[in-house]
C-alpha cells in the first residue's frame, strides 16, 4: 500500500442534543485514496459534508464508523481511532490544514503567526521567522505588516496569512478547504503555484474548491461527495 | 524564592529578569505589590509561581475578571511560557475561547464528574454530550 491517505467505509452522524436528540447523518461510507503527490478535490454542492470529511482526516471531527488512515512516516495511523496525544504528534508530523479562517491569538506578529508550526516541530525561531518572511513575500502581504498581529488585516489579507501558515511546514499531507475563496486572480494564481510546487515534492493533498479554474488547475482526480451524502 | 536562595544579588537579578519575562516594569519592583493593578498582580503571581522552575501548573481561571486587552496580553505570555519552559499545564476556565487558545486538550465537568473529554477541537467543534453542545452553542459570537 503505497498510499498517502486512505478512507474506508467512514461514516458521520452528528446527535443534536439541543433539538430533542435529532439524529443528522451527514455521510456515510466514504472510500478513496489519495497517493504521495496526488491532489484530490471534493465536489459537490454546499451541505454534502465536504468540510466535514476534511475534518476527520484532520481529527477535528470524531469520525465514528469506518477507518481513516493516515501515513506517519512508516506507521500508519487510523485517526477514527486515535488517542488524542497521537492526534496532535501526526498534526505535528504530518498533515496541515488550511481553512478560510485564520484564528490567531490576539497580539501576535503575523511573522510569528505564520512560522509557529515551524517553531513548535523545532526550528529555531529566527529561521522560522525567515522562511515566513518568504512564504509572506509570495503570498504579496505587503512587508510593513508582517510586524503586526493578523486581528487588524483585511479578509483577503487574512485568508493569505493563513495559507502561509498552512503551507509553510513541509508535511506529507495537506488538506485544504477553499483556500482560494476570497483572492484576487494574482493571489490565486500564486496558490496554485504553491500547491503544484507541494505536489512536485510528494505532498497528497485533499482540497476543497468551488472556483473551477482553480479546480482544472490543481486536481489529479475529483471525487463527487453526493454519492456519499445521505442528509436530506 | 523561599527555597534556600541566599545571594541577594542572585535573587534580585532572576526577579528582575522575570519582572522583563511577564512585562512589568523593572522600576517597580521595589513597590508593593498592593500598589500593582489587578493585570499586573496576576502576571506577578505567574512570575512567582514560575521562578521555580516548576515541570507543572495549576492555573484557576487565570484570566478572569481582567480587561480584554490584559487578557490577550496574558494568553499570550501564557501560551509563550508553556511552549518555551516546556511546562505542563491544568488550567480551570470557563472561557471556552480562552480554553480553545491555549489547551491542547479538554476535560468537561457537571456535577463533580467529567462527563467528555478529548482534543479541543473535537469536544468544541464536534461535541457529544448534551451539556457539552450546550455550553459551545452559548459563546457569543466576538
Amino acid at each position: 500500500m503505497s498510499a498517502a491517505i486512505e478512507l474506508s467505509g467512514v461514516g458521520k452522524t452528528f446527535t443534536m442534543h439541543l433539538q430533542g436528540g435529532v439524529r443528522l447523518s451527514v455521510v456515510s461510507g466514504v472510500t478513496f485514496s489519495v497517493q504521495p503527490g496526488e491532489c484530490v478535490v471534493l465536489a459537490g454542492p454546499s451541505g454534502t459534508g465536504k468540510s466535514s470529511i476534511l475534518k476527520m482526516i484532520f481529527g477535528s471531527y470524531r469520525g465514528e464508523r469506518g477507518s481513516i488512515l493516515v501515513r506517519d512516516g512508516a506507521d500508519w495511523v487510523d485517526v477514527a481511532r486515535a488517542e488524542p496525544r497521537a492526534i496532535l504528534a501526526l498534526r505535528r508530523n504530518a498533515i496541515g490544514y488550511v481553512t478560510q479562517f485564520l484564528r490567531a491569538v490576539p497580539r501576535v506578529a503575523a511573522l510569528d503567526v505564520v512560522g509557529e508550526p515551524l517553531v513548535s516541530a523545532g526550528t529555531a525561531k529566527d529561521i522560522a521567522r525567515q522562511q515566513a518572511a518568504d512564504m509572506l513575500r509570495r503570498l504579496n502581504i505587503p512587508g510593513p505588516l508582517w510586524g503586526l498581529p493578523p486581528a487588524t488585516f483585511s479578509g483577503g489579507e487574512q485568508q493569505r496569512v493563513n495559507i502561509a501558515r498552512g503551507f509553510l511546514p513541509e508535511l506529507p499531507v495537506l488538506l485544504l478547504d477553499e483556500p482560494t475563496a476570497s483572492l484576487d486572480a494574482a493571489n490565486r494564481a500564486a496558490v496554485i503555484g504553491l500547491i503544484a510546487q507541494k505536489k512536485k515534492r510528494g505532498t497528497a493533498i485533499i482540497a476543497i474548491v468551488h472556483d473551477e479554474e482553480v479546480r482544472d488547475a490543481i486536481a489529479d482526480d475529483v471525487v463527487d461527495v453526493t454519492r456519499f451524502a445521505t442528509a436530506a | 524564592m523561599a527555597v534556600g536562595w541566599r545571594h541577594y544579588g542572585r535573587i534580585r537579578s532572576t526577579a528582575t529578569g522575570w519582572l522583563d519575562r511577564v512585562e512589568i516594569d523593572r522600576s517597580r519592583i521595589d513597590d508593593t505589590p498592593r500598589t500593582y493593578s489587578g493585570g499586573m498582580r496576576q502576571r506577578l503571581q505567574i512570575a512567582r509561581n514560575l521562578v521555580t522552575q516548576p515541570r507543572l501548573v495549576f492555573m484557576d481561571e487565570p484570566t478572569g475578571g481582567l480587561d480584554v486587552s490584559v487578557q490577550a496580553r496574558l494568553l499570550d505570555l501564557l501560551r509563550g511560557l508553556v511552549a518555551d519552559l516546556n511546562l505542563a499545564a491544568v488550567i480551570v476556565t470557563h472561557d471556552l475561547a480562552v480554553a480553545r487558545l491555549l489547551s491542547h486538550r479538554i476535560m468537561v465537568m457537571k456535577g463533580g464528574e467529567v462527563i467528555e473529554s478529548g482534543l479541543t477541537d473535537q469536544v468544541l467543534d464536534d461535541p457529544r454530550e448534551a451539556y457539552t453542545q450546550l455550553l459551545v452553542s452559548s459563546i457569543l459570537p466576538p
